[in-house]
């Protein structure tokens, strides 16, 4: 099952291929990770989304907790949360396309940030199943390039990961 | 305001505030500043090995038997890598180790300079923790962290990479009291509610197990073990690792488990009906095939301080995270205030099914064989040394035989690589044995293939005078490869034939020592007994024994606890 789990940890050189390291050597599987400082610059805040079975998770979560600059951990699939994903995507917009392609960046509320003649560009955020139904939406020819961020994530209302 | 010291001179006061007196290691480039101050002191006195492998073995063995963290200094590049299957080695058995080690300047990492490697990334996946030193106002700290860090919580080796600029630098020196961080909290009190589950599984139980690791001897948890068994009067078997927990001679021993367990140990696990596993990981040597080890009928009590242990390779129905000692602590305070008892007659019953899987004589072997069986040489050993020596082993049939026939009363009195299986730990291991134990007998049991494997380290034994007794059981193969080529692979005996054997004798005579082989049974006794006078010498002792003999009870790999092949 998909998971998606949100860690925070020291923002020390390294931290990140100590998570990474250990997603290769023990085999666990990562679909995406994002990671950034946070309003406390010693600390990092990560994303991962992964699947496994609950006791590859169970697995995941302990050895996470395990490295030593990693100060919490949480499982955002355990309970209500929210989670986004940022894509860029250049397409080819020539003659009537341009028209039909911005009503579509429209419909799924992206923003159109740069323009030429031939192309436009854009911003689109939600999850990554609504970036997916874009990318559906293009005509595959017209695609020049994608660029997506994986998922963030955060948990809903009260639920909040800190020190 | 103090004068400002160096890195190299901040490394070593660390050293001597931690209390350190042995270093083991061997000197190059980035390490030279170090190299200079140890130089200029005597607080901490260094041991100079003949391989950077054998340091971290010897600081290895020095922490297992003296309870102290060990120490080891190498250099960076190779310096590094040879040190990184002693560092290995430690992680997987988690012993509490400082690897301090030289990089090259800083200006110069990433270009690839003489003697540089990315040590932080080769030893990340081998290390609890490993830092890389960028400032000389954070070594004094850092050092500090990794003495924390190596001996809190599941213990195990850290690793601190000094650049030699840094180990140049000045800074003011003031090594912090106490350290705390914010993201490494170890527990140590076990949950009480969960505590009180385990002594009602336990109460309740009427064919119980308790089966206990190598937690049990890190966490000096021994005597408390002791007290819960006796206290329970249920079985008890070790892992490798956990051999001496609890004391061999006793009737409430079962002997070893695992592959090449007892076969009352392995019965016993295979059908209890509650399992208190205490500080052991259900690995593979020791449980085999978990499919196979799955009895429904079957809970299982887990205690150990490292959460990922716990329903790792198995399922367990009452984990407890907690130190060894606080959690027995309680659980015996539980069970000796409470009203309720174990079912006496159930346990009966229970002891009369063990006693008859006891009578089987597992470890039986041709004790009028004309050749010597190398069972009958552990025996001796341990008759001779009265059970009270050191012994390190090195990995194969004789690490068995040694875990199998010489019986440990003691906890950190078996020394040898159960984790990760390292041929040539054995030597090594014995001398850093002998420097936390200078009165004690060490005794290192090995092979001719595992001996030569770090068998530079005699020079170091001669230089340091340590008077190990070296039991070299010669079977002319790698003998554990050679009995699965015999049980799995059709005989053929591929590549593990030691031909081309030096003369140990001579061997041992060259780097000064005394050298004896052994050839008749009737000469083990006599022979052991002449080594063990000579108090102030290392012996060599080169056994020939039998080529074909196996270790037995075996569980084949892939099966299951009961599938045992018996002799």
């Amino acid at each position: 099952m998909r998971h998606i789990i949100s860690l925070l940890m020291e923002n020390e050189a390294g931290a990140l291929s100590r998570v990474a390291g250990l997603f290769s050597s023990r085999g666990y599987n990562i679909e995406s990770l994002t990671v950034a400082a946070t309003e406390d610059p010693t600390l990092s805040r990560m994303t991962l989304v992964t699947a496994g079975s609950d006791d590859v998770i169970e697995q995941i979560t302990k050895q996470l907790n395990k490295l030593i600059e990693v100060v919490k951990v949480v499982d955002l699939s355990d309970g209500n949360h929210i989670e986004r994903e940022l894509m860029l995507i250049k397409v080819r917009a020539i003659g009537n396309d341009r028209e039909e392609i911005k009503r579509m960046a429209d419909i799924f509320r992206g923003r159109i940030i740069d323009v030429t003649d031939r192309s436009y560009t854009i911003e689109l955020t939600g999850t990554g199943a609504k970036l997916d139904a874009f990318i559906e939406a293009m005509e595959p020819s017209a695609i020049l390039e994608t660029v997506r961020t994986g998922a963030s994530g955060i948990g809903r209302g009260e639920r909040i990961l800190k020190p | 305001m103090s004068t400002e010291l160096t890195g190299a001179e901040i490394t070593v006061r660390c050293l001597q505030k931690e209390g350190v007196d042995y270093v083991f290691g061997y000197p190059g480039g980035a390490v030279l500043y170090i190299y200079d101050e140890l130089f200029k002191q005597d607080k901490v006195k260094h041991i100079l090995v003949r391989h950077e492998q054998a340091a971290l073995h010897a600081a290895d063995g020095y922490a297992r038997s003296g309870n102290k963290v060990g120490v080891a200094l190498v250099t960076s590049g190779p310096g590094v890598t040879n040190a990184v299957t002693g560092i290995a080695t430690a992680y997987m058995d988690s012993i509490p180790l400082v690897v301090i080690s030289g990089q090259v300047p800083t200006p110069a990492i990433g270009l690839d300079a003489f003697q540089e490697v990315d040590t932080v990334g080769i030893t990340r996946p081998c290390v609890k923790h490993n830092f890389l030193v960028k400032d000389v106002d954070e070594l004094a700290n850092t050092i500090k962290k990794a003495f924390y860090i190596a001996s809190t919580g599941r213990p195990g080796p850290v690793l601190v990479d000094i650049p030699k600029d840094v180990s140049q630098q000045k800074a003011h020196f003031a090594y912090p009291e106490k350290i705390s961080m914010r993201s490494y909290n170890p527990v140590t009190k076990g949950h009480s509610g969960q505590i009180k589950k385990a002594a009602q599984l336990i109460l309740g139980a009427r064919r119980p197990m308790i089966y206990t690791g190598g937690g049990v001897i890190l966490s000096d948890a021994a005597a408390k073990l002791g007290d819960l068994v006796r206290t329970l009067g249920f079985p008890c078997t070790n892992t490798l690792m956990g051999l001496g927990g609890y004391p061999a001679t006793d009737r409430q021993f079962v002997g070893m488990l695992g592959m090449h367990g007892t076969y009352e140990a392995n019965m016993a696990m295979q059908h209890c009906d509650v399992l208190i596993a205490i500080g052991a990981r259900f690995d593979d040597r020791v449980i085999g095939n978990p499919k196979h080890f799955y009895n429904e009928d079957r809970k299982i009590i887990h205690i150990d301080i490292d959460p990922s242990s716990i329903s790792k390779r198995v399922k367990v129905d009452v984990p407890i995270v907690g130190s060894i000692p606080d959690v027995l602590e309680a659980l015996l305070k539980l069970l000796k205030t409470g009203k309720d008892s174990p079912d006496h007659s159930a346990l009966d019953a229970w002891w009369a099914q063990i006693d008859s899987w006891r009578a089987r004589d597992c470890l039986k072997y041709d004790r009028a064989s004309a050749i010597i069986k190398p069972q009958r040489v552990i025996e001796t050993l341990y008759k001779v040394t009265k059970g009270a020596a050191f012994i390190t082993s090195d990995v194969g049939q004789h690490q068995m035989w040694a875990a199998q026939f010489y019986k440990f009363d003691q906890p950190r009195r078996w020394i040898n690589s159960g984790g990760l299986g390292t041929m040539g730990f054995g030597l090594p291991a014995a001398m850093g044995v002998q420097f936390a134990n200078p009165k004690g007998t060490v005794a290192c049991v090995t092979g001719e293939a595992s001996i030569q494997m770090c068998i530079q380290e005699l020079s170091t034994c001669k230089q340091y005078g340590l008077p190990l007794k070296i039991i070299n059981l010669n079977n002319r193969y790698m003998g554990m490869v050679r009995q699965w080529q015999e049980f799995f692979h059709g005989n053929r005996y591929a590549e593990s034939y030691m031909d081309a054997l030096p003369n140990f004798v001579k061997l041992a005579e060259s780097y000064g020592h005394v050298g004896m082989k052994i050839e008749q049974p009737g000469d083990v006794e006599g022979a052991l007994k002449e080594a063990f006078k000579l108090k102030d010498r290392l012996v060599f002792m080169d056994f020939i024994t039998d080529q074909t003999e196996n270790v037995f009870p075996m569980v084949p790999g892939g099966k299951g606890l009961s599938e045992m092949i018996l002799v």
